[in-house]
């Protein structure tokens, strides 16, 4: 059961995928199948069951792209 | 479900104008939560000289200054003179505060000034496309110094807080990173402390916080962390360099 | 009220206080220092702060963070001094910040000397600074007037929210007149600052001062707001003085002590049946170009007399329109013309003695 939940608001991701080198589970992916509204691949999480929610995708976001819950 | 990471009331809903994957936009996060965890941003008056964080005015959730280059620290003078119970702080680069701003960087540090500066150092000049900064390091190419800077042309990068740590009236002088979550998570404490120095009237408080330029370093996100890691932080060792007597 | 006798430049700083200047930042330079001087013990009696900023540049940025946060503020300095706050001067037009710049001129250009001298004419009225901004400019001719306009000029710089400048020389700072500082009521209606940066405490959105507009859509139309408030300003604001302008045969045109040289010197003609009038700008930006309605039709020159190379030549013939031939005397450096000299150069321009 995962142990936390990110959220992506997508249209503001600049696609620089700093969150993904930091994800201690590596989940953290850039989303290559779409373009945002800026015309970046969006980062995304596709196995969310293995979030943990230690946030550090969000910490080292600097566009507040993702909102982080834990359980 | 509990939140445990959402966007801070401290910032506007603007979007940012900065490059991708520059670190501006995590310093900024550590300024607004530190404000809005101290419960401060109503009384808070900021000052953006102008650099890459001119627009700052858009993005923090408080009264703003725009000011000219380098003289933000004089700005904020005025203000903290004018409203001594408010929270006053300048938010500037390293071209503005270690080039053209030097004197007043210097000087609000001698006088004491009981203001915070927060001082983004990515050793170069970002807003103008790449010029060579005081703080670039040696052998850094720059638009300017297109084969790499030499000492023999123009001297050795300058270590500004080390400089600062040197003046009684600077009560608070730490340098951090925004390169890891642990480093930004230290970088968020330091901030928070130089706030409270100015709350406690301790004195000048500054944050350098190295910070990456992508753009300008010519490198992507991921690898211009890399690069900070590598040349930035040896040359401009992280920790603190001075902190009031009697607070550890 | 009683007189009292003061110096030109402590009178200054005695009537900002009584204007409700609470906020000085300044730097030594020569002929103005006895104005910082005497903020620096007097401001902190009225709850006031004095401030030696590291560099005039330093003030100006110091004056432009206070008079943001809603102060009434001012600085002062002198010709060189001046000329380095002139990007800070430019900043605070462009924010629409009030405050008051006082310049005490002396003999350019460079570091030049020290002695009193109008030859920052040209920068005060032109604007020093980058881009379309405009400065009221007062220029006093004794203590009293100076002290007086004080108070005009914190209430015109609020009224407007731009910087106004006060401009003496050398003269008007040091010497010693008996001045009375009288109680006025501002005749202007000045609304709250609500536009100031004094925290949001969380009732209302940030105030921003600010001067940028990278939008030049944006930037044109804050261009055409401020040529308004200018345009008011040149409407409302000119202030000048004529003397002895009946049949005057030679108008001349001076302002400051060098209108008080000139004044001698037209008594003297008189006794000697030669008719001279004087106008004197009090303004001197927006200039009196209306006075030169009242130059009579006996008038058959116009002379610009200063304490420079001759900078308000310009603007008299701008503002005469080719009606007479306009010419020029005047001492640089510091020196300081005297009647007689003032005198010798009317008999020329209306061809000898009668």
């Amino acid at each position: 059961m995962a142990k936390g939940k990110v959220t992506f608001n997508e249209d503001i991701c600049k696609g620089c995928a700093l969150c993904t080198t930091v994800c201690p589970v590596n989940i953290v992916t850039m989303d290559t199948s779409k373009i945002n509204i800026k015309g970046f691949h969006p980062a995304a999480v596709v196995e969310m069951d293995k979030c943990i929610g230690c946030a550090n995708c969000a910490t080292i976001c600097p566009d507040y792209v993702i909102t982080v819950e834990r359980f | 479900m509990a939140v445990v990471f959402q966007k801070t009331k401290g910032l506007t809903d603007k979007e940012t104008h900065y490059c991708p994957g520059c670190t501006h936009g995590i310093i900024h996060r550590l300024v607004a939560e530190v404000l809005e965890e101290l419960d401060v941003l109503g009384e808070t008056i900021g000052v953006a000289p102008v650099g890459c964080s001119v627009l700052a005015y858009d993005y923090f959730n408080c009264d703003m200054h725009e000011a000219s280059h380098g003289r933000a620290p004089a700005v904020a003078t005025g203000i903290k003179r004018v409203l001594p119970d408010k929270v006053v702080f300048s938010y500037q680069g390293d071209g503005d505060l270690a080039s053209i701003g030097t004197a007043e960087i210097v000087h609000v540090a001698h006088r004491g000034e009981k203001i915070t500066t927060i001082f983004v150092n990515n050793a170069i000049y970002g807003m103008t496309g790449g010029q060579m900064a005081p703080t670039t390091l040696i052998g850094q190419r720059a638009t300017t110094a297109p084969l790499g800077r030499t000492v023999e042309h123009s001297g050795m990068p300058l270590r500004v807080s080390e400089m600062l740590a040197t003046i009684d009236g600077a009560a608070f002088v730490e340098r951090v990173s925004v390169d890891t979550p642990a480093n930004i998570r230290k970088a968020k404490k330091a901030i928070k402390e130089a706030f409270q120095c100015q709350i406690d009237r301790k004195g000048f408080s500054i944050v350098e916080v190295l910070s990456t330029c992508p753009t300008n370093w010519g490198m992507t996100p991921i690898d211009s962390i890399k690069w900070l890691q590598d040349n930035l932080i040896p040359y401009y060792p992280l920790g603190n360099l001075r902190r009031p007597e009697g607070v550890k | 009220m009683a007189k009292v006798l003061m110096k030109g430049n402590e009178a200054i700083g005695a009537a900002a206080i009584k204007a409700g200047c609470k906020y000085f930042f300044g730097y030594p330079i020569t002929p103005q220092n006895e104005l910082p001087e005497y903020m620096s013990r007097e401001m902190p009696k009225v709850g006031g702060v004095f401030l030696q900023a590291e560099s005039e540049v330093a003030a100006i940025n110091m004056v432009y963070g206070a008079s943001g946060a809603g102060a009434r503020v001012m600085t002062s300095s002198s010709s060189p001094g001046i000329a380095l706050k002139q990007e800070g001067i430019t900043y605070i037009a462009g924010a629409e910040l009030p405050c008051v710049i006082v310049n005490i001129v002396r003999g350019g250009p460079g570091l030049g000397g020290i002695q009193p001298a109008q030859s920052d004419y040209n920068q005060v009225t032109r604007g020093g600074g980058n881009g379309d901004y405009k400065l009221l400019v007062y220029a006093p001719a004794n203590l009293q007037e100076m002290v007086d306009l004080m108070q005009e000029a914190f209430d015109a710089a609020d009224f407007y929210r731009n910087p106004v400048m006060m401009v003496g020389d050398g003269m008007i700072g040091q010497m010693m007149e008996p001045i009375e500082f009288k109680d006025s009521v501002s005749r202007f209606e000045l609304p709250e600052k609500d536009w100031a940066t004094t925290g949001t405490k969380g009732q209302r959105k940030p105030n921003i001062i600010n001067s940028l507009a990278l939008d030049p859509a944006e930037l044109e139309k804050h261009n055409i707001k401020l040529q308004k408030k200018y345009d008011a300003m040149k409407a409302n604001e000119v202030r000048y003085e004529t003397y002895n302008m009946e049949n005057a045969e030679v108008v001349i045109v001076a302002y400051g002590t060098t209108s008080r040289i000139v004044r001698n010197a037209i008594n003297d003609l008189k006794e000697q049946n030669i008719n001279v009038g004087l106008i004197r700008p009090i303004t001197l930006w927006p200039f009196p170009e209306k006075a030169f309605d009242e130059v009579p039709a006996a008038c058959k020159s116009l002379l610009s007399v200063e304490m420079s190379m001759g900078q308000m030549v310009d603007d008299i013939k701008i503002a005469s329109n080719g009606r007479w031939p306009v010419s020029f005397y005047g001492r640089a450096g510091g020196m300081i013309p005297t009647p007689e000299a003032v005198m010798e150069k009317v008999k020329e321009l209306i061809g000898g003695a009668k």
